[in-house]
């Protein structure tokens, strides 16, 4: 089920430069809500129609609470960093396919680069498996903490002020890793990368992609990618990103 | 309190129905209410085969609305018919397809395969502005959109509408040929060309280059283009441009409108084009309107 909900912002704080944290209570969401999903948040002005889609970063179900971690991108998400304590924000969700988590392998990599690693937090915390994260930052580090504290945790740094220098497929090459199945999320040069990795290793990649969405529930066709098999919507070769997506297998996408 | 209307003999149950292309054909926001609630549903434009539309990205937010060039992707009349159609079957409403083509003959088969189907409308799409061909070529025309009109009528059992571009010098031009070619029914305004530039990568925002403008803040050209075309013809007119309200809805139906679209609006929230609805009651208890048809053209 998606719910459009009024939800009640419990807490919010810049955890890096222009990157916000937002903690909301929901009546249903966070109920449902799984890793990889993402909300639809609605401003207040009325001359911004559009929602902005937020990945989830964790998810509380018990309370009925919501992480999301974002960097402001525009007008819409500076708006949104100055929500404070008791304010109230308009959010649809959960909204997407999410990461497939019974899987059967036994050994993953979480690849985040910049605003794609909040995701990793929450697959983290729900994977039955070793879990190794890589999170690639261009240089000032966020989200690190939680990242560590449910998996091994290696970072890539463009300006090499942390970890290895360079990106995350520079990393796994540093410390010799490997996994049996990779999630990632981030820019396209980095999935690009990933995905050319996975084929090479013979193993499933998981990536979560990113297009400009308007209704983000499938409906307007906005955000589509180029997927190798025919779609079930269109029957072309045009998946959604925001329903059928926006977790694909990356031998399913043209990137 | 009346709110039945009727266009060219079908009764709806209310003047509200959803802009073509913002609605899909109802599945996705059938998650969210009872698509029973609208006077109509109209789809997103069907051709005779599957279109893949437009490179991405597609869209691009604009101040009060936003530019899309989407390019009519579709699955085609097949799948339309035998997965779409039944789904909107199961609903209390009425259906309105909208069809697509590249040339004449694509629209007249897409309206011929319908003959036979539960359709209670048709509407004819000669005005999307983001497709090379066809499209936008018949809508800027009036010899050539009165020539496709009564080509379209000859395979028509439903009544028809001729959906309206406003990218034209003189819309009251395009109403009368439509009118000319047999249409029944005129719907207005299509979106309006526009283009954004990003400035920050120096390029197009949408990969089209222009892209159709749609929402608020196109709604005063689509309600004195509703109002020029309720002056010169008879047919009855759906008016749409940037309705998210019951209030933005009466404007139209003031100025001649018989029913009324919702299509950005859905965007800006998936309940929109109920609570237009239920803002068009609440306007008519507040004023004490008993039939809602007494108010179609009232301001001259």
């Amino acid at each position: 089920m998606k719910y459009k909900e009024s939800a009640t912002v419990v807490e919010q704080k810049e955890i890096a430069s222009g990157i916000y944290s937002l903690w909301i209570q929901t009546e249903q969401i966070a109920k449902e809500a799984k890793p990889g999903q993402f909300l639809s948040l609605y401003s207040r002005d009325e001359s911004r129609m559009l929602p902005r889609p937020i990945s989830i970063c964790e998810i509380d179900r018990e309370s009925g609470k919501l992480r999301m971690v974002y960097r402001i991108a525009g007008k819409g998400t500076e708006e949104f960093s100055h929500l404070a304590t008791g304010d109230r924000i308009e959010v649809l969700g959960p909204l997407g396919n999410g990461f497939p988590l019974d899987t059967g392998a036994k050994k993953a990599f979480l690849m985040g680069g910049g605003i794609g690693i909040p995701p990793m937090v929450q697959l983290a915390k729900e994977l039955d498996m070793e879990v190794q994260v890589i999170a690639g930052y261009r240089d000032e580090q966020f989200l690190a903490d939680e990242l560590a504290a449910n998996g091994s945790l290696y970072i890539a740094t463009e300006d090499g002020s942390a970890g290895t220098k360079g990106n995350v497929m520079d990393s796994v090459r540093e410390h010799a890793l490997t996994a049996d199945i990779i999630y990632a999320c981030g820019p396209k040069p980095m999935l690009r990368a990933i995905k050319a990795y996975a084929e090479e290793q013979g193993i499933p990649c998981w990536i979560s992609m990113e297009e400009r969405m308007a209704c983000g529930i499938g409906a307007c066709l906005a955000c589509v990618c180029q997927s190798k098999e025919v779609d079930g919507h269109t029957h072309v070769h045009n998946k959604r990103v925001c329903k059928d997506g926006p977790v694909f297998l990356s031998t399913e996408v043209e990137l | 309190m009346n709110t039945k209307v009727t266009l060219a003999g079908v009764e709806l149950k209310n003047p509200v129905m959803t802009a073509s292309g913002t609605f899909g054909s109802g599945a996705e926001y059938s998650e969210f209410y009872d698509l029973g609630v609208l006077g109509a549903v109209v789809t997103k434009g069907v051709a005779s085969v599957p279109w893949p539309g437009n490179p991405t990205p597609r869209i691009a937010e604009t101040k009060g609305g936003m530019l899309n060039a989407i390019g009519l992707q579709n699955p085609g009349i097949d799948v339309f018919i035998e997965r779409d159609l039944p789904f909107l079957k199961k609903y209390d409403t009425n259906i309105i397809v909208n069809v697509c083509g590249k040339t004449v003959e694509d629209y007249c088969a897409v309206v011929e395969r319908l003959s036979s189907e539960p359709v209670d409308l048709l509407e004819i799409n000669v005005s999307c502005p983001n497709v090379k061909e066809g499209g936008i070529a018949f809508g800027q025309d009036p010899k050539a959109l009165e020539a496709i009109t009564r080509e379209v009528k000859k395979y028509a059992r439903q009544p028809i509408i001729m959906k309206l571009s406003p990218n034209v010098t003189d819309i009251t031009e395009m109403a009368r040929a439509a009118e000319a070619g047999g249409a029944d029914v005129l719907s207005l305004i299509n979106t309006i060309t526009g283009m954004k530039i990003d400035i920050h990568r120096r390029t197009f925002a949408i990969a089209n280059k222009t892209g159709g403008m749609s929402g608020p803040a196109i709604k005063p050209v689509a309600v004195r283009m509703v109002y020029q075309t309720a002056q010169v013809v008879k047919l009855p007119i759906i008016g749409m441009g940037g309705i998210c309200s019951g209030e933005d809805a009466m404007e139209f139906i003031l100025a001649g409108a018989t029913a009324v679209s919702i299509g950005t609006a859905n965007f800006a929230d998936p309940y929109a084009a109920k609570k237009v609805a239920e803002g068009i009651e609440a306007y008519m208890r507040q004023y004490q309107v008993e039939d809602i048809q007494e108010l179609v053209g009232a301001v001259r």
